[in-house]
């Protein structure tokens, strides 16, 4: 049975009925939709076991705290981390991003550099322009080619002895190029530098195994992997956590404090001041079961074969351009593609008049928009939950566009 | 779908056909801004004499909402006194646009009046 046919029954919201058809969603690169079981999980644990963790000695206090700490066991499992203190829940992608650009920041010199490439999403790069700004450090970015590729070749000229950070996506949430994590740290390792992995594509659609990477820091939302908003991963080896002085201070996050100092908590609540998403973290745990049950392999495997298939029947469309790696190349669950002669928040504006929701503009992503001449993109992204209808409707109402406005 | 059920006639004869995109010759003054929610880009330039607003033309990379937003703001504010032409506001392009816009899409009708008060600035 198609992945599909198996969990479309499981999400409430695709039985929308928006401008008079069937909901297609297709932006679940900027954020999936949640199955029941997460929506449940939430909603028993509002119900009956809300109150503040950690420090609350009374039976309601003792579960939510257990409930909490539930969600870093399974998250540790999820990605094949070696231990739960390495599992730090944050706010999100874009928190867990600031974090560390702002902590190692603290440890950079004048004249260091900061490796990105152009494909980042801004949460990936604006951070690390604040964190050199401070400290009199450049930020440098790796070419992408025009097949969506990283230029390698650059890599190796750009990484020297300045290096102190290099950075970057897992899956780019434009193109949907898959980075080779492993090569990319393996070279950055090489000249000393710590590897900072933006895994918001790629948590919610392949297999992990954290350890295989080679990488310190690794992060990822919940939000677009069938969980909550307001929570998500901040994964760093051991190590890399240990150096890492923590630059958000407040409860939770200490051992001690006087009036004029303060001793820092183990790891890692030192990186989780204040009262966490307990509530979020409840979901996030069901959502991880949901796709545990599916198997990160199948996930990966239909999401693969809608890519595929959207850049085929996108691709054939007269004055559609699709942008990214061919159809022949494995890729993230995303497809940008522009339509000639039409803006593309019309695109979606005219796509959402047949109930199919996509993204448009520059995805947060200006400086890749720029490499390729270009304001902004029209982008289809998938789910567990999308299906070779969904891709069909799509590239029907996409070739009747042009002649719609 | 029918073509006329996503934008007015309005706004898709200003966006195929502006009136007012092109640049003032001896402007006295321009300004340009983009939308953070899409990168949009917009930029005006104007000549203001004795106070009154005697030519204002757009360029800029746009969506067509915005496109035609623009056009209309141009429009609307030539020929009026610079200090009540700064007071433009949304409703009005709106009417002539003779449609109104869901908000997420309010940004892309106000870029091109805010881009106009920018220019007007004393």
């Amino acid at each position: 049975m198609r992945l599909d046919e198996l969990t479309r029954g499981d999400f409430p919201i695709l039985d929308r009925i928006v401008n008079a058809h069937r909901l297609v969603y297709l932006d679940s690169a900027a954020s999936s939709q949640r199955p029941w079981s997460v929506i449940e999980a939430m909603v028993q644990y509002e119900t009956t076991s809300h109150a503040n963790v950690h420090r609350s000695i009374h039976t309601l206090g003792e579960e939510a705290t257990a409930l909490y700490e539930q969600a870093r066991d399974r998250v540790q499992r999820f990605i094949g981390a070696a231990s739960r203190e390495e599992v730090v829940l944050t706010r999100g992608t874009t928190d867990g991003l600031n974090l560390v650009a702002s902590a190692l920041g603290r440890t950079l010199a004048a004249g260091d550099e900061i490796l990105i490439t152009e494909l980042e999403h801004h949460s990936n790069i604006v951070p690390w322009q604040m964190a050199a700004r401070d400290r009199g450090a450049h930020v440098k970015a790796v070419p992408v080619r025009r097949d969506g590729q990283l230029d390698m070749d650059a890599l190796d000229r750009l990484l020297g002895s300045r290096t102190r950070v290099v950075a970057f996506a897992h899956v780019s949430n434009v193109l949907g190029t898959i980075l080779p994590v492993a090569e990319i740290a393996a070279k950055a390792r090489r000249v000393g530098a710590t590897v900072v992995v933006d895994g918001a594509q790629a948590a919610p659609h392949l297999p992990l195994d954290i350890a295989a990477l080679g990488c310190d820091f690794y992060v990822f939302s919940s939000h677009k992997m069938l969980g909550p908003t307001g929570i998500g991963v901040l994964w760093g080896r051991r190590a890399a956590l240990e150096a890492l002085e923590p630059t958000r201070g407040g409860g939770e996050m200490i051992k001690e404090v006087w009036i004029d100092h303060a001793r820092w908590n183990d790891l890692p609540w030192r990186f989780e001041p204040g009262t966490p998403p307990i509530a979020e973290a409840v979901g996030l745990t069901a959502a991880i079961e949901y796709l545990e049950k599916l198997g990160m392999e199948h996930v990966a495997e239909h999401e693969r074969t809608l890519a595929r298939l959207a850049v085929e029947q996108l691709s054939v469309i007269p004055g559609v351009t699709v942008y990214g790696p061919p159809a022949s190349v494995e890729r993230g669950a995303v497809v940008a593609f522009s339509v000639e002669g039409l803006h593309p928040h019309d695109v979606a504006a005219l796509l959402d008049q047949e109930g199919i929701a996509v993204r448009a503009g520059h995805h947060c992503a200006q400086p890749l928009m720029h490499c390729f001449g270009i304001t902004g993109t029209a982008r289809a992204s998938f789910s567990v939950y999308s299906s070779p209808e969904d891709i069909s409707l799509l590239a029907h109402a996409v070739g009747t566009l042009r002649t719609r406005l | 779908m029918s073509a006329a059920a996503l934008y007015s006639d309005a706004i898709r004869e200003r966006w195929r056909q502006p009136r007012f995109r092109g640049e003032v010759s001896d402007a006295t003054a321009t300004a340009e801004d983009v939308n953070p929610l899409c990168g949009d880009r917009v930029r005006m330039t104007v000549r203001v004499r004795d106070g009154a607003v005697e030519a204002v033309r757009f360029t800029g990379d746009s969506c067509a909402i915005c496109a035609a937003s623009a056009d209309v703001t141009a429009e609307l504010s030539q020929g009026r006194q610079a200090t009540e032409a700064a007071r433009l506001s949304s409703e009005e392009v709106l009417t002539v646009l003779g449609t109104d816009v869901k908000p997420t899409r309010m940004r892309c009708v106000t870029l091109p009046i805010s881009v106009l008060q920018q220019a007007l600035k004393p």
